[in-house]
């Protein structure tokens, strides 16, 4: 008999992480959605793309987040949508409904984009939707527009790729082949700009390597300089897709280097760059230095204060729980819904060396009713964890925050030393969707 | 029709009108959704999210449950949850893909209320309509099932207001405004669906003796309360001086004679209009009626959304898309509609802003005015 994964959990929903499962600590079931808002969506990500128009095909439930989105971004001139209704899904006429939708739409745009995100629905996916037909004709109606499947299928979130994964692939592949030039980097599928003064950002530009980033474009043409890049770097795992895709299609090479808070782990990540660059391998004793001693700086400034910290402030939660275990800190709890593959040594450690530490959901309907008013006292690492703690101390930062190795701890630090002195208006702040997208609600 | 939108927003959909009407009843409102539906709710449509607790949750739907059909997890999930918080009734809302698959969501519901022993409903909400269908079938629910036999009091007349969530009038007092207008008036408010009330209040409507109906989504309910209960019903919100006034006075009729009216619907001009005014047509509409009463500005309205012949006046339009819209709209309009209209106005179009949750959600929520009983001076030309 299956049963289902999940350990123990309390009536508050929480669980000591010696009692949790991995990959799936907790009961899956019904899911809430809490008022943390930060976390970029797809609309969000596709606006990366300079100059590109978006049009969402869905029904008006699915359309109206996104395009309210739109709006907030301030982009709604960049947005368009075609709604399917009951009578399309009965009719069969969902191909001619895009065709017709587009070509509409097009028609009425005071500029003609040089490119379009197309995004289909959860909706084609089930009516089997030919969508290599739509593609096909659309091409062949618009020559002069850049056309990309994008999709908005939820429902196929457990089913290869999710939307995010997708959508970070998609954006790139628009880029058309070029010769490829052995002094130009890109940095792939991230949101945020990632800092300057990141180890491996330091070490490219020491190398001669100009580090392109979609983040920081202003013209599909300049867009396109990318496509003549050797090497791609991601930083974010929802990234890896986007980078083994440009591998395949254009012949660039890829390197994962994903946020770390391990430092053996980034020490090999700066070696493995180093050879690709055919550079020696950098001595990283005194960024490591730095980073021990910005620690104990803010571990000197905290003492006993208790941390949590959640998923949304990085893809490696555990991870930094144990370095900041390592290092002192008093760490309370870490909010996840499930721990990732790359997390597993840091859960077993965890498990093996704080078992106390606890662990708590984000989407449990438990989580609703939870009790909103103990963090005071308390700093928080992440939007979730400060609304759920109610604390008004915390580090606004979604993503990793464009923080990466060594230099990503030290100034972890100084942020979390920041978060201590200094209060937040969590409800204002972590209501924004999209931080750092310029939303405006 | 091409149903594409260029640049205006949506409409919430049926699955936040569901929601936002039982959000303060002590219900768990389900959306059987994959994803994006509740987040969507509860980011763009529902203002009271962050700080009134209530049980709004989705099912998570999954590509392998919906093409096995596995109703089991979802009643399971239903099951463990109502267990673990308690509510009152169950509400199992649906949306695209539980359409598309034929979801027996009223099945569900009576699996739930058989395991759990209390009141669950299905609701048939799929996405493609607006939120004033989703919310008048929440209503329609309520005062189907939960709705007690009563007999108005002789003493005191009574009403319940229909109609009221904050995707039409946010939450800027205008649902505490409607009530003191009522008692003011000599009237016992007995409950009010579903702002600012309690489900107990709600199974005590049936002694009330009409029903204003102020949106759409409160008709449905008004219609059934009047087949259970033999409750009139008038539809109207009491905007403007004298338009309030008559409102009164049909609210009297009705009680007295057992008569529905549509006073938002009665409205005669000639000519011209003045205005044009964009939006759900039972405010819109009492909005236009006020406007020509109290300043003498005549007035239309385009309604994007549901609505009945019967709440239209003559000139007003239905036209739910961008491309209905525009052809209606000329260069020396006054406009009267939600900022994310604007950018559709031919040139030349004189433009007043009048926000709603429905269409721009959170974005201009601190400038939707409280119009029960104000002024209309800032609409005068």
């Amino acid at each position: 008999m299956l049963t289902r994964a999940g350990g123990p959990a309390g009536q508050d929903g929480e669980i000591a992480i010696r009692n949790a499962s991995f990959p799936s600590p907790f009961v899956p079931g019904l899911e809430y959605s809490a008022p943390a808002r930060g976390v970029w969506n797809i609309v969000h990500t596709g606006m990366l793309l300079p100059e590109a128009h978006q049009i969402f095909v869905c029904a008006a439930g699915c359309l109206r987040g996104v395009v309210l989105t739109a709006a907030e971004m301030g982009a709604a001139e960049r947005f368009s949508t075609i709604e399917i209704q009951e009578h399309n899904v009965l009719d069969g006429d969902m191909e001619e409904l895009i065709l017709d939708g587009v070509a509409d739409i097009l028609a009425k745009l005071p500029k003609r984009p040089p490119a379009v995100l197309l995004f289909t629905s959860c909706i084609h996916h089930f009516v089997a939707c030919d969508l290599p037909r739509v593609y096909r004709e659309l091409a062949r109606r618009f020559p002069d527009v850049a056309f990309t499947d994008c999709y908005m299928n939820p429902i196929m979130r457990k089913s290869g790729l999710t939307p995010d994964q997708l959508m970070r692939r998609q954006l790139y592949s628009l880029l058309t082949p070029k010769p490829l030039q052995m002094d130009a980097v890109n940095l792939i599928g991230n949101d945020l700009p990632t800092d300057d003064s990141a180890d491996f950002v330091r070490l490219l530009r020491e190398s001669g390597q100009t580090l392109l980033d979609v983040t920081g474009m202003s013209s599909y043409e300049e867009y396109q300089t990318m496509a003549a890049s050797w090497l791609n770097i991601t930083t974010y795992p929802a990234a890896q897709a986007a980078g083994d895709a440009l591998s395949a299609r254009l012949g660039q090479t890829h390197l994962h280097l994903p946020q770390s808070f391990d430092f053996q782990e980034i020490e090999e990540q700066l070696h493995t760059l180093a050879r690709l660059l055919g550079q020696p391998a950098p001595d990283q004793r005194a960024a490591r230095e730095q980073a021990i001693a910005g620690l104990q700086q803010a571990k000197d400034t905290l003492g006993d204060t208790p941390l949590l910290i959640d998923y949304t402030a990085t893809p490696r939660p555990l991870g930094l729980a144990k370095l900041l275990l390592e290092q002192g800190f008093r760490v309370e709890a870490v909010y996840l819904d499930g721990v990732t593959g790359p997390e597993k040594a840091a859960f077993t450690w965890l498990q093996e060396q704080a078992p106390d530490l606890k662990l708590r959901p984000t989407i449990s309907p438990l989580m609703r009713v939870a009790e909103r008013s103990g963090g005071e006292g308390m700093v928080s690492i992440g939007q979730k964890a400060a609304y759920f703690s109610g604390g008004r101390h915390f580090v606004n930062i979604i993503e990793g925050g464009g923080l990466h190795g060594f230099d990503g701890i030290s100034r972890l630090a100084a942020l979390m030393t920041d978060a201590y002195h200094n209060e937040k208006d969590a409800r204002s702040l972590i209501q924004i969707k999209g931080l750092g997208c310029g939303c405006c609600a | 029709m091409k149903q594409t939108a260029r640049i205006i927003s949506t409409y919430a959909a049926d699955t936040s009108g569901v929601c936002s009407a039982l959000y303060e009843l002590g219900g768990m409102t389900v959306i059987h959704d994959a994803s994006g539906c509740n987040s969507t709710y509860n980011t763009h449509d529902e203002p009271r999210w962050y700080d009134r607790d209530s049980l709004v949750f989705l099912s998570a739907l999954s590509e392998v449950e919906a093409m096995l059909g596995d109703d089991r997890k979802l009643i399971d999930d239903i099951c463990a949850t109502v267990e673990q918080l308690k509510p009152a009734f169950v509400a199992i809302a649906g949306s695209p893909i539980p359409m598309l698959i034929g979801a027996d969501l009223p099945a569900m519901a009576a699996a739930v209320e058989q395991r759990c022993q209390i009141p669950s409903f299905g609701l048939a909400a799929t996405g493609m309509h607006s939120y004033l269908y989703g919310a008048g079938l929440a209503f329609a629910a309520l005062a189907e099932r939960l709705v007690e036999p009563g007999q108005p009091n002789r003493n005191r007349p009574g009403v319940n207001i229909l109609g009221l969530t904050p995707l039409d009038f946010s939450v800027n007092g205008s649902a505490a405004a409607i009530r003191s207008w009522l008692t003011e008036n000599g009237w016992q408010v007995i409950s009010s669906w579903a702002m600012d009330d309690s489900l107990e209040q709600i199974r005590q409507s049936a002694q009330a003796q009409v029903n204003l109906v102020v949106s759409f989504s409160g008709l449905a309910a008004a219609r059934v309360l009047q087949r259970r209960f033999g409750t009139p019903y008038v539809v109207g919100v009491p905007i403007g001086q004298h338009f309030s006034q008559a409102l009164l006075e049909h609210l009297r009729q009705a009680a007295h004679h057992g008569s529905c009216a549509y006073p938002c619907g009665q409205r005669e001009t000639t000519g011209k209009p003045v205005l044009t005014l964009i939006g759900e047509s039972i405010y819109q509409g009492s909005l236009a009626t006020a406007l020509q009463v109290d300043l003498g500005l005549s007035a239309r309205v385009l309604c994007p959304l549901e609505t009945e012949a019967a709440l239209l006046a003559p000139g007003d339009v239905i036209a739910p898309d961008e491309d209905r819209l525009l052809p209606l709209l000329q260069r020396d309009d006054t406009v009267i509609a939600d900022p994310l209209y604007q950018p559709i106005l031919p040139a030349g179009c004189r433009f007043l802003p009048l926000a709603s949750e429905a269409f721009s959600g959170r974005i201009y929520r601190s400038q939707i005015p409280n119009l029960i009983q104000a002024p209309l001076d800032c609409f005068r030309l």
